[in-house]
């Protein structure tokens, strides 16, 4: 029987030698996976933050000629599936995106009606198409198109062409004065155009509708006026799309700006010289949102222009920023419908695409054509579409889904549209669609620090102090409460912290400002002052052994904290009519908002003192007792003991705990959430609110649209709080990490 | 030294011993004591009192239309005329500081609002009549005033002298209806709606397979049939109970006289505070309290109880547990026992510690992108197709909060294993592996149940941390009311899916978001109270555990 139970016993031993080997790999394949999971946060973050910083990429998508009208006016649908070319004499073909098959071909103006002399289209984001003919007169129509989804989901797209003020033509110049350039915009109810005539005159027409309510016919009444400018030199008109601000470069290089706000009484605001030491303009686009103009000119260089309001409120048009050159003369400017970006093309053909807040040139492309007269992005800004004077038509796929973030418009001071000046603003979203996205991280991270330091400020003392007593000189019995008490504190939910940060301590700083800025000096001041009675008073002294200081203070110090507050009041009474914040706000303009950054620092103060406090505590209790023993033997009092050796000794651990708190107050969320205003102003005042990089996080997270740029921003800033609050982590862990392998050592 | 001649000797000698010093430090400890007990103290108070019924007053106004105002006193403060006046308020002319009283009035549907601040001039005497009466109702809050008479299908009721053995037996009858209304309109009918919409996605699984007639869908038809008959069947019961319930009508006056008339389905309690004893005060607070712990939120949260919130805050903790344990405990061991000591594992002790310092806000971001957009979306997509574009899993949930607040902790957990497993004397696994056990029985049988101890208290810190952490999960699943628990009847009894309600969060969206902030601060006061008790109970248990195991060990060492 005994190699059968030698047998049984191999195959047992190799049984758990087996489990042995299992219950390493599970823990190790565990172990691993969760540190991976672990570290997964980080790539996470990064993986979602890249794209930002990625480029745009275009691709040709298809090329094909078209007889050979050239076309001066372009537009694709909203899937870039079919588009609309419109000739320079008035002819409108739809084609099919694929292969430029015409779908529907249609002359916008009957032969009988004179030649078209000249066509133009109003913001792009309307396809309003524009004909003015040889007789002097206009006609405005607009292109739509009809998307129908049948069962399966597919879709089928009809072009369509609309005359909104009816297919009547308007009187814009004298009867027989040709219309040689033409802009204009056309809304729902109001349509306003200015037409430059063959004679040099310019004429502002504005035509009113009225739908009758019975049989939905419309009538259009129109009035016209002239506007005090020699038509003859202008190159180029440009109408925004509210119909408020018109317009005109002349062959001088000036832009002249036009208040047309009131139809019967346009207004000449401004006129400048655009193009710097350029010869002339050749090139004029605005901006989706209608206030932005960019200027093109011979030599290349592109410039946004917009007009400031000064503070007398006198507008003046202003070169907002300069955008990198193209090699040849700018042909044509073709903005996106929603974002600020746009596309501007040369006369040798290279195709440069922009985005003006983030001043942004994210590539140029040879487009492989000459001689640009039209170009135009599709409706979502995914494709492009350009034709040449010889008939060649190309469309370009563009993926660009991030033009509006660079390292410019994240931090430094971007002059946005309608402000007077460079500023740093976070303002992600609106209710409008063609917003201008502000998405300065610099307030944010203002407001970050802001809450930081303050609170450091406030905590920094108290903690290290405290830690210097407790570890120090507290009897042992003591300090075996105090230590978890204060400990305790940490476990304190923040949301609560913040609760009564923001209902209770808010209004009573408000109320009693003065007393708690007195409650700063005067509280330590107390407290001396408390220690000189007790060494006057022997009674007291026996009352008071070594070591329990703290506790005898505690009735003091709420004392002193009562009679700091009553003091307060009294003075506010004496001296400042009964109100400090009334007073500040009267004497010196200092505002005072109640959820303020004084609030703040005593709250996230309170959350990062026992954090700091306990790993301080730790390393001045962990200095080797030898070293004081030496510094006591050779006649130092404790007090000097402990300043000049033991805080020496432990310096690099209160560093290191100081870092930490101070990550844990950079990444504070729902106390500043709750108790600031959550405004991101840059002000370094007490006694104003602020917006942090987390409270920002967690309100905007939610609603932020997934993948969009606000997104990704979002990420980025999680991801800046994740990197800051890590390093310092880890700077402090180290240091703490080498302070006791040296006290090993000791 | 030239301070020293000019100086005192004994200022000198004072300054010299290092007392102005040692009690500048000493204050700082007393400060930050005074900061951490005034706090709880500050939230015991507020906290607890929102429960105790206040006596009513009656001030008499001495000027203007309304003769008298009745309600319960709040706060009184004295305050400057001048800040008054920056408020816009009137002050009589000549007074520097002015003594107000704010009173909880109720009425909100007659007035609008529920305070009002009386300046002392504006009233002369200020009784406690013992007649008035607190209502306490479903809707628009508090009423006070007093009852005039009950109404039962419109006819008055009559009573002897007092209607308040009617009143109660008719509030107690009131009530056993709700509860049947609820029981009906809640559980049975929402049962079926639940089953009604799993039929609707087993139609839409059959249809995405290409079914569309057939038996099975004949069983779905017939089945949805029979469920319909139920719900019409209930419908009737429930409009019977609406018209039962309906029958009581309280006939009430302001103390201006004014008159008005509660139906009995919308009174909650009613009480006459001025006329309680002791004993009836401390039943009343003892019943408010159970109904603040047991009970669902009223009128947008800022009355009621906090039931689904703690039971909100439970189901994700303990989900998070099941989760962080087994992960923290494998991670620990893997780094202590099996990992290669050398540079890297110390790279990624550092890491893993670091992470506990991680801002909690940025696990709640990468919970939203990762878990909800990314694993929910996929989730959604493989599994539960037919119920799209409505999202299951792609959506915040309890899951998710689970997973991620699983993610913030599991440092914590680790950390305390590690510290644990290095606490365990050699000794010990010498004997072990020295009797021929492998080192996977020495861990498993020694050394493993030997730390137990502390990996129970990485896990109630862990628990602790989660329960008071709130910015993470505003981003992956907590709502400030959520219809329907997360634990229920239907199957598949626990719906990971589901939006949950959080008590911290609760406190940050009433005191912050609610309507009607003044009227709900007690009760955010109570909810914190709550929260603290917990949260500290947590950690002092954690605390002990902690001591007790070092002391096993010191033991064990020697």
């Amino acid at each position: 029987m005994k190699p059968a139970r030698e047998a049984s016993l191999t195959s047992r031993e190799g049984w758990r030698l087996l489990k042995d080997r299992l219950f390493a790999l599970v823990m190790a394949v565990g172990g691993v996976s969760v540190i991976v999971a672990i570290l997964l946060i980080f790539f996470y973050l990064f993986y979602v933050v890249v794209p930002l910083f990625g480029g745009a990429e275009v691709t040709p998508r298809t090329s094909f000629d078209t007889p050979p009208s050239a076309a001066a006016a372009l537009g694709l649908d909203e899937y870039a599936e079919t588009g609309f070319m419109l000739s320079p004499a008035g002819r409108l073909r739809f084609f099919k995106a694929s292969d430029g098959a015409t779908l529907e071909e249609k002359d916008l103006v009957p032969a009988a009606a004179g030649t078209v002399t000249a066509v133009a289209a109003g913001d792009p984001a309307t396809h309003v198409l524009l004909a003015g003919t040889s007789a002097g007169e206009v006609l405005l129509a607009q292109v739509g198109w009809t998307i129908r989804f049948d069962e399966q989901q597919h879709r089928s797209i009809q072009p369509k062409l609309e005359f909104p003020f009816g297919e009547e033509r308007l009187r814009a110049t004298e009867p027989g004065d040709a219309v040689r350039l033409l802009a204009g915009q056309a809304g729902d109810e109001e349509a306003t155009l200015v037409a430059v005539g063959a004679s040099g005159r310019v004429v502002l027409l504005n035509a009113t509708k009225t739908t009758n309510m019975l049989d939905d016919s419309v009538s259009v009444e129109t009035s016209r006026t002239l506007l005090d400018v020699d038509g003859a030199r202008v190159t180029h008109v440009v109408l925004d799309n509210q119909q408020r601000e018109l317009f005109l470069a002349a062959d001088d290089g000036t832009l002249s700006y036009f208040d047309v706000r009131d139809k019967s009484k346009p207004a000449l605001v401004d006129r400048a010289s655009v193009i710097g030491n350029a010869k002339r303009i050749t090139a004029l686009g605005m901006l989706s949102g209608g206030i932005s103009l960019v200027v093109g000119d011979d030599a290349g260089q592109l410039s946004q222009w917009f007009p400031v309001r000064d503070p007398h409120n006198n507008a003046q048009l202003k070169r907002v920023r300069r955008f990198e050159p193209l090699p040849q003369a700018v042909a044509r400017i073709a903005p996106e419908f929603q974002r600020k970006g746009f596309l501007a093309v040369d006369a040798g053909g290279d195709v440069g695409l922009y985005h003006a807040t983030a001043d942004r040139h994210l590539l140029t492309v040879p487009s492989g054509l000459e001689d640009i007269t039209a170009m135009a992005f599709s409706p979502r800004a995914t494709a492009a579409v350009l034709a040449s004077s010889g008939g060649h038509v190309r469309l370009f796929d563009i993926d660009n889904p991030h033009p509006e973030v660079s390292f410019s418009a994240l931090w430094e001071d971007v002059w946005y549209e309608n402000r007077a000046r460079p500023e740093f603003i976070w303002q992600s979203s609106s209710a409008s669609n063609d917003f201008e996205p502000k998405f300065s991280l610099t307030p944010l991270t203002f407001g970050t620090l802001k809450a930081a330091i303050y609170s450091m400020i406030f905590a920094v003392p108290l903690a290290v102090l405290g830690a210097v007593y407790t570890a120090y000189f507290m009897t042992p019995s003591m300090r075996r409460i105090v230590k978890p008490s204060i400990e305790l504190m940490a476990a304190l939910p923040t949301v609560i912290l913040g609760f009564l940060a923001g209902l209770w301590l808010a209004p009573l700083v408000e109320r009693e400002l003065l007393g708690v800025l007195l409650c700063i000096p005067l509280v330590p001041v107390m407290t001396i002052a408390a220690s000189f009675f007790v060494s006057r008073t022997p009674m007291l002294k026996r009352l008071v052994p070594d070591g329990w200081e703290a506790a005898a203070l505690v009735p003091v110090v709420v004392f002193a904290i009562w009679l700091n507050l009553a003091l307060g009041r009294g003075l506010e009474e004496l001296l400042f009519d009964g109100s400090l914040t009334h007073w500040m706000n009267a004497e010196y303009g200092i505002g005072y908002d109640q959820r303020n950054s004084l609030v703040v620092a005593i709250a996230i103060g309170f959350a990062v003192i026992p954090t700091i406090f306990s790993i301080s505590e730790d390393a001045v209790f962990s200095v080797p007792r030898s070293l004081t023993m030496g510094s006591l033997a050779l006649g130092a009092t404790p007090w000097q003991t402990a300043i000049r050796v033991v805080l020496l000794t432990a310096s690099p651990g209160i560093f290191s705990a100081i870092m930490i708190g101070m990550g844990r107050a950079v990444g504070e969320t729902m106390i500043v959430l709750m108790a600031t205003g959550n405004t991101p102003i840059m002000d370094v005042s007490l006694f104003q609110g602020l917006r942090a990089l987390s409270a920002n996080i967690a309100v905007e997270m939610p609603e932020s649209e997934v993948g969009s740029s606000h997104y990704r921003v979002l990420f980025l800033a999680a991801m800046v709080l994740f990197l800051v609050t890590f390093v310092v982590n880890t700077l402090a862990e180290l240091v703490r990490q080498r302070l006791r392998r040296k006290y090993a050592s000791l | 030294m030239n301070a020293n001649t000019r100086m005192p000797t004994w200022l000198a000698d004072w300054f010299r011993s290092g007392s102005p010093g040692v009690y500048l430090t000493a204050g700082a400890v007393s400060f930050s004591l005074v900061m951490v007990f005034g706090l709880l103290f500050l939230i015991t108070v507020r906290g607890m009192g929102h429960f105790w019924p206040a006596e009513v007053v009656r001030l008499s106004l001495n000027g203007g239309d309304t003769k008298y105002a009745l309600g319960e006193v709040v706060d009184e403060e004295t305050v400057s005329a001048q800040r008054l006046l920056d408020n816009g308020i009137k002050v009589p002319a000549g007074q520097l500081t002015v003594h107000r009283v704010l009173l909880k009035i109720g009425n909100r549907d007659l007035h609008g609002f529920d305070f009002q601040w009386f300046n002392d001039t504006e009233y002369d005497e200020v009784r406690r009549p013992r007649k008035a009466v607190v209502i306490e109702r479903e809707e628009w809050g508090n009423y006070y005033g007093f009852v005039t008479g009950i109404l039962e299908r419109d006819q008055p009721v009559t009573y002897k002298t007092s209607p308040w053995p009617q009143l109660r037996k008719r509030i107690a009858r009131a009530e056993r209806l709700r509860k049947a209304i609820d029981e009906v309109q809640n559980e049975q009918m929402g049962a079926i709606n639940y089953a009604l919409e799993r039929l609707r996605l087993d139609t839409r699984r059959l249809e995405l397979d290409g079914i569309t007639s057939g038996p099975p869908l004949e069983a779905i038809e017939a089945e949805r049939g029979r469920l319909k008959a139920e719900y019409d069947e209930l419908a009737k019961r429930l409009a019977t109970l609406n018209e039962r319930i309906a029958r009581d009508v309280l006939t009430v006056e302001t103390v201006n006289g004014e008159p008005g008339k509660i139906p009995f389905r919308d009174i909650v309690r009613a009480f006459r505070p001025n006329a309680m004893s002791l004993t009836d005060k401390l039943g009343h607070y003892a019943v408010k309290l159970g109904e603040f712990v047991s009970t669902e939120p009223r009128e947008a949260n800022t009355e009621g109880g906090v039931f689904p919130a703690i039971f909100g805050t439970v189901m994700m903790v303990l989900l998070m547990s099941v989760f962080v344990t087994p992960f923290g405990v494998i991670a620990a061991v893997y780094l202590r026992e099996y990992a290669h000591q050398g540079l890297l594992t110390r790279v990624i002790r550092i890491a893993v510690n670091n992470l506990a310092g991680v801002p909690s806000v940025v696990y709640g971001v990468f919970g939203l992108g990762f878990f909800v957009y990314f694993l929910g979306a996929s989730i959604d997509q493989a599994f539960f197709q037919a119920a799209l574009p409505a999202p299951t899993f792609g959506t915040p949930g309890l899951l998710w909060s689970s997973l991620t607040l699983a993610l913030l902790t599991v440092p914590v957990v680790i950390v305390s294993t590690e510290e644990g497993l290095s606490r365990i004397p050699r000794s010990i696994r010498e004997g072990s592996l020295a009797l021929g056990a492998t080192k996977a029985e020495t861990l498993w049988r020694t050394v493993l149940p030997m730390a137990t101890p502390a990996m129970m208290t990485g896990l109630i810190l862990a628990v602790a941390r989660a329960a008071g952490e709130v910015a993470p999960l505003m981003m992956v699943g907590v709502v400030k009311l959520a219809p329907t628990l997360p634990l229920d009847g239907n199957l598949p009894f626990l719906h990971l899916d589901r939006k949950f309600m959080h008590l911290g969060f609760h406190i940050f969206d009433v005191g912050f978001q609610s309507p009607n902030v003044e009227a709900a601060r007690p009760l955010v006061f109570a909810t914190s109270l709550l929260l603290v008790i917990i949260i500290v109970a947590l950690n002092l248990a954690a605390i002990t555990i902690r001591n007790r195991l070092r002391e096993k060990y010191n033991a064990a060492e020697t």
